[in-house]
């Protein structure tokens, strides 16, 4: 479906070298990028800022040349086959409307259905699909101006899918959106990856994106990919460990150890330990607890994702 | 054709945005008649000062001054708008007209065509045939085929200048005016008979840069009178074909530019 071999944009950037001199330098954006996306899966793209996400899929969509390497969506080169890629693939820019600003949102889809060529009923059974499951009755009459951010998302995810393309890109589909629109917004997308045909693509920042849509998480930085799989791969490769955090009556003999967790934090006297667990079971852990001290309350920690990335992104 | 559905679907997407600042949309539309007025009005005020200007008679010179008129307006009111290239490249919307299943040439033609510069096509129309009326022409066919043809090859001239210089914006992210001196510039000297330039000057825009085959020699041909310049009579008769060069280059230029885009960050 996609195919990226060797992938690579370079940047010329021009800086300031004295008074009047100017320097040029080539910046790699993407560099050396190979990836394959079967039918079907969602993949999210994270990274941070300037790692390469979008020129990537920039890259994937025709709108820029790749200075080498070799990329393929559905068995076309994005760049010279651009007009005919875009027929079968849908694209979403969080930061960049797509929609007729001055116009009433339903106009944008009169629009789209006439540049896709959409024939009538395919594109009002498309629309009625997308009326219903993000909510878009009460503004399709409202010019796109008038729109909050969140409206404008849903519309926005609405045009791009008026074609009913098989691979949807999505460059930051929640940014910038409130809790109740990223969630509308999530469950859409995750409704559509429940369909089994529809590939998914997309960059955010916001892990609990990947963590709601993607089953592949993909981690770029510099232009290079440093992780693929899934979280729970991640999580493993980088050693991030449930934790139990106990507070006791009393603290804890000394020379303790529970089998298959190691101690970790001391706080409050002694009062208060943390354990990462290593293999034991949270249960197990709290019986073998139990068992020597007078446990007043516990907690289990899930290792935190965001941890893992920023620890990601720092190494570097 | 089916193309041509949907860019006329796109010119009534814009009509109707349009719609939706009345107030003004009209200001607009009668600002822009009242620009082209004076250009106009300024040949009539030259020739009250004189009888003839470059050895031509105020008619003779105004079918000039119509000529340019009506080929560059119609140019502006199609593609006058490509110079906002700018701002789509500047801030990276061109993305989006990249990633639909059209050339983006038209798409920004369509979805920005300047419609608030209708009334000047008409005023343009009325001057260039008053012009053709006040001058005695002695119609043959092919003078006929040459006062039809020569307002459409300027239009494509002028609308070649437009693209070509846009598409600076590709290179130079600021190329802020450079591109305003060669489409008025052009227009400014194609409104008068090239007689009145000096040589070198002359010899750039007309020759070099192909103006002087926009309005001028064609004018000559219709009005039967030979070139002071020299050129042949039948140069004036091939003249609107100066349009197809003008378009290559444009296309060119256009293509390699587009190439050239690099988007911006996210």
């Amino acid at each position: 479906m996609i195919k990226m071999q060797e992938l690579r944009k370079d940047f010329t950037v021009r800086v300031k070298a004295g008074r009047l001199r100017r320097e040029k330098r080539t910046v790699a954006a993407v560099d050396g990028v190979s990836l394959t996306v079967e039918p079907g899966e969602m993949v999210g793209y994270i990274g941070p800022n300037g790692a390469g996400k979008s020129t990537t899929l920039k890259m994937l969509t025709g709108v820029l040349a790749p200075t080498s390497g070799e990329v393929s969506v559905f068995g076309l080169t994005p760049v010279p086959q651009r007009t005919r890629l875009a027929l079968r693939i849908g694209v979403v820019f969080g930061q960049r409307s797509q929609l007729w600003w001055d116009l009433p949102l339903h106009e944008s889809f009169r629009l789209l259905r006439h540049i896709y060529r959409v024939p009538p009923a395919e594109h009002e059974a498309r629309l009625r699909r997308c009326r219903e499951l993000l909510d878009l009755d009460g503004f399709l009459d409202t010019p796109v101006r008038q729109l909050s951010l969140g409206q404008r998302m849903r519309g926005e995810i609405t045009a791009a899918l008026l074609h009913g393309p098989k691979v949807l890109f999505l460059d930051e589909p929640t940014i910038g959106l409130d809790v109740v629109s990223k969630q509308a917004v999530r469950s859409f997308l995750a409704e559509l990856g429940a369909s089994g045909d529809m590939t998914l693509v997309l960059t955010t920042h916001d892990l609990a994106d990947i963590e709601r849509l993607c089953d592949r998480l993909v981690v770029i930085d510099h232009g290079r990919v440093v992780h693929d799989g899934t979280i729970e791969a991640l999580h493993a490769r980088y050693g991030s460990r449930r934790s139990l955090v106990v507070d006791l009556d009393e603290p804890l003999p000394p020379g303790f150890a529970l089998p298959g967790a190691s101690m970790g934090a001391v706080e409050a006297d002694g009062h208060r330990v943390t354990f990462a667990l290593d293999g034991s079971s949270a249960g197990a852990a709290v019986a073998g607890l139990v068992a020597v001290a007078s446990v007043r309350d516990l907690s289990v920690v899930e290792p935190d994702i965001e941890d893992v990335v920023a620890r990601l992104y720092q190494a570097g | 054709m089916g193309d041509l559905r949907i860019y006329a679907a796109l010119a009534g997407g814009k009509w109707r945005s349009m719609l939706s600042y009345r107030a003004s949309f009209a200001a607009e539309m009668l600002s822009n008649l009242g620009a082209t007025v004076l250009d106009v009005t300024t040949v009539f005020v030259l020739f009250r000062a004189t009888a003839t200007v470059g050895g031509f008679t105020l008619a003779e010179a105004i079918l000039m001054t119509g000529l340019t008129a009506l080929g560059f307006v119609l140019a502006d009111m199609t593609v006058g708008n490509i110079d906002d290239l700018k701002r789509y490249v500047r801030t990276g919307l061109l993305d989006t007209m990249l990633i639909r299943p059209l050339p983006v040439l038209p798409q920004l033609v369509f979805t920005d065509l300047p419609l608030r510069k209708l009334l000047r096509v008409a005023f343009g129309a009325a001057v260039y045939t008053l012009a053709l009326a006040a001058n005695h022409i002695h119609w043959t066919p092919a003078r006929v085929l040459l006062a039809v043809l020569t307002p459409l090859g300027a239009a494509l001239f002028f609308g070649a200048i437009f693209v070509l210089t846009a598409s600076f914006a590709f290179w130079w992210v600021e190329s802020g005016e450079i591109g305003n001196g060669f489409t008025y510039g052009g227009r400014d000297f194609t409104s008068y008979p090239i007689t009145v330039y000096s040589n070198w000057f002359r010899d750039l825009f007309a020759y070099a840069l192909g103006f002087g085959f926009v309005a001028y020699q064609p004018a000559l041909a219709l009005l039967g009178r030979t070139d002071p310049l020299g050129l042949p009579a039948w140069a004036g008769f091939v003249s609107p074909l100066v349009a197809l060069p003008a378009v290559a280059i444009a296309t060119l230029v256009w293509r390699t530019g587009i190439r050239r885009y690099r988007s911006t960050g996210s």
